[in-house]
């Protein structure tokens, strides 16, 4: 694999917030909201990140744009290291990457207009004057799907699905290369998730873009990429290809959540993995595998004091390789 | 000849509208609503956002936000009893205790500076008239039932001291503790992770055989629909437009609304990449609803003018299998 097919990499990222607590709001320890996660996206494509609530997939988006510091590691660009200790990101990576959030109500600015919103990255980057600007909204807004006429009318007046176009739209404004997509398609209903994935797939193939797209639901995950990764308590327990994850789990807990999805299709009676439990806390997660300890795994005690490491199991088939969850 | 029919039903709901009085006129959010749930039978309703499934339940709960939302017509016969015509008292008595209710947000249903023992415990002070020791014994009793590891303790605890899906079960627990012959659950595993989900159901199935009861399954998530359902209503813009039993619904059907629905759900055994199936538009506002077919705009489809503003008929196809016969989005 040569390096400059990888728009990213990230290298043994962590993440660990303190947690204080008491009269004294003296350090209980740390929140390991991102403990140790590698992955690399191959220009062009689409790196799926999937796990459930809290495993640490926003802190993970967010600090790669630099939304968050970390508390160590590697993430590399087009080959150059963004992460510069006591400065902040390059200006050319804060413009060729942007990062599209989950609840299009929240990230976009209620008292401004659609055409407002669009364009403020523009201004801030100082692109183009007013009315170069202002061509440029309408031609952004057109590319997603929306009449130039929105451009005047203010965010509450759209429908979620309308919204999230608004937001990538935003996103596209300076021509970005990469886009971290944090479950973009969570908060809208099949017929309109539908609507908007398709757009995504059209924008990559017109615009050439690299995607990490996070989400929670497999069936959404693997429709859309080409690399899946699968995370669990700030670590990532797989990475295959969409088919390949799909047709041949290694990891207990990747079998678990593919088992977990419902299917819409009241032929196939599947047999459940039901796992008991919930996910473990990331503050003082318990040691070694945390899903091991989640099942009661007969060979969890195996993976305490185990460095645990992800092992290409096959070709681009990458698995943490715990005594208690991998067979074989 | 019907007599004997309906009484095989344990709920049957028949031409139920719902309106809200709102500043810029009334607001219709049901609009001649049918379906009925047997004994021991799961029914499933699904929709997308603001098609009107949570007012149907709060219909049959009687929980309608007062004074706004008004039901114009309909009947709601639970045992053969309307429930419409129920004093507030008598009401108070079914609810809770003949019919239970799981709601959409969990945390919406607890009382946060309340025990958690003590807030199932009500149930049975309520409609048992149990001492108060007695009330407590046995909520420990259903915690325990509904899989939470030491109740003892956790009957102690508050709300806020339980991770979302014991939060849930604890919500269950207390819809449960007076086995309902009906329990209508709202969207019960929506805020919840997808292993905590198939926990949960698995749990609402175990409980429902067990004290065999009805439920009525308020969901999104057809995948959920085909996993835990015997019958379905897919519910558009206030109305229900097909019902079958699920194998059928899935198999044949026949409303574009349903077949549109059926193919934008993106699959684990499909092809990646590829275009998915959308429709397109979005489920049109309760202001600009119109009282023939409301999926018209978004079908695709040209309607003639008189199937938009003309109500339709509602026809049963094939035995069982309903569907709301506009004759461009239903091959009927
Ligand atoms: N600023 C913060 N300070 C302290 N803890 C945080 C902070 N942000 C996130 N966390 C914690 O880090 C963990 C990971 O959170 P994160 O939001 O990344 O999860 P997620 O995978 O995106 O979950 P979801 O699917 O619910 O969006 C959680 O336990 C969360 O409580
Ligand atoms: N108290 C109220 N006042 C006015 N309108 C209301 C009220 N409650 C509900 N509605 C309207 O009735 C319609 C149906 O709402 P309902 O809550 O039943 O939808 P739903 O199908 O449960 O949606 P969701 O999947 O989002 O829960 C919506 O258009 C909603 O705006
Ligand atoms: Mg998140
Ligand atoms: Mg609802």
């Amino acid at each position: 694999m040569s390096e400059e097919e990888n728009i990213l990499s990230i290298e043994n990222l962590r993440v660990y917030f303190p947690v204080r607590g008491g009269v004294f709001r003296r350090s209980k320890g740390f929140c390991k909201a991102v403990d140790g996660v590698s992955l690399i996206l191959k220009d062009g494509q689409t790196l799926g990140l999937v796990g459930e609530s809290g495993c640490g997939k926003s802190t993970l988006a967010k600090t790669v744009v630099g939304l968050i510091k970390p508390t160590s590691g590697s993430v590399k660009f087009k080959g150059n290291e963004v992460l510069r200790s006591g400065r902040s990101m390059p200006k050319s990576y804060r413009r060729e990457v942007q990062m599209v959030f989950q609840d299009p109500a929240e990230s976009l600015n209620s008292r401004h207009t659609v055409g407002a919103i669009v364009r403020e990255p523009l201004e801030i980057h100082g692109m183009g004057n007013r009315d170069q600007q202002n061509e440029r909204v309408i031609h952004l807004l057109e590319q997603v799907g929306l009449p130039a006429s929105c451009s005047t009318r203010y965010p509450f007046e759209f429908s979620g699905g309308q919204r999230q176009r608004i937001g990538i739209a935003r996103s596209l404004a300076l021509n970005p290369d990469m886009l971290l997509l944090d479950e973009p398609v969570s908060a809208l209903d099949v017929s309109v998730q539908s609507q908007v994935l398709n757009l995504l797939m059209e924008l990559q193939n017109k615009l050439g873009l690299s995607y990490m797209f996070i989400a929670h639901d497999l069936a959404v995950v693997k429709h859309v990429s080409d690399m899946i990764a699968v995370m669990y308590l700030g670590k990532i327990v797989e990475i295959a290809s969409a088919e390949e994850l799909y047709s041949n789990p290694l990891h207990n807990y990747t079998k678990a959540l593919i088992s977990s999805i419902p299917l819409p299709d009241p032929t196939q009676s599947t047999s459940k993995v039901i796992i008991p439990g919930d996910v473990p806390s990331p503050i003082n997660p318990p040691p070694g595998c945390a899903f091991g300890h989640r099942v009661s795994s007969p060979r969890y005690p195996e993976s305490i004091g185990e460095i645990l490491e992800m092992k290409e199991i096959e070709k681009n088939h990458w698995v943490l390789a715990c005594p208690c969850c991998v067979s074989g | 000849m019907t007599a004997p029919k309906e009484r095989s039903k344990l709920l049957q709901v028949s031409d139920l509208s719902v309106s809200f009085e709102m500043d810029e006129g009334e607001a219709q959010a049901l609009d001649g609503v049918n379906f009925e749930v047997g004994h021991g039978q799961t029914l499933g309703l699904v929709g997308e956002s603001g098609c009107g499934k949570s007012v149907t339940a709060l219909s049959i709960m009687r929980l309608l936000p007062k004074p706004m939302g008004k039901i114009p017509t309909g009947n709601i016969l639970f045992e053969g009893v309307d429930l419409l015509q129920l004093s507030p008292d008598k009401m108070r008595e079914v609810r809770g205790n003949e019919i239970g209710m799981i709601f959409q947000e969990p945390m919406n249903a607890l009382n946060p500076v309340k025990r958690i023992g003590d807030q199932i415990g009500e149930v049975y002070l309520l409609h048992h008239r149990m001492q108060k020791k007695d009330a407590w014994d046995k909520s420990v009793e259903m915690l325990e039932k509904v899989g939470i590891p030491s109740p003892r303790t956790r009957a102690m605890e508050y709300p806020h001291q339980l991770s979302g899906g014991m939060r849930q079960r604890v919500v269950i627990a207390m819809a449960l503790a007076c086995s309902p012959k009906l329990v209508i659950a709202d969207e019960p595993t929506t805020a919840l992770d997808v292993t905590v989900q198939a926990q949960i159901l698995a749990l609402l199935d175990e409980l429902q055989k067990s004290l065999r009861s009805s439920v009525l399954l308020i969901t999104h998530d057809l995948g959920v629909i085909a996993e835990t359902c015997d019958e379905v209503c897919v519910m558009y813009a206030g109305r229900i437009v097909e019902r079958a039993s699920t194998q059928e619904l899935f198999a044949n059907p026949r409303h574009a609304y349903t077949r549109g629905l059926l193919s934008s759900i993106p699959r684990l055994d499909g092809v990646p990449k590829t275009k998915l199936v959308a429709i397109e538009g979005m489920v049109p506002s309760l202001s600009e609803l119109k009282p023939g077919c409301r999926f018209a705009p978004r079908s695709g489809l040209h309607h003639p003018s008189e199937l938009l503003d003309e109500k339709l008929p509602y026809r049963e196809i094939s035995p069982d299998h309903w569907v709301e016969a506009c004759p461009v989005c239903s091959d009927s």
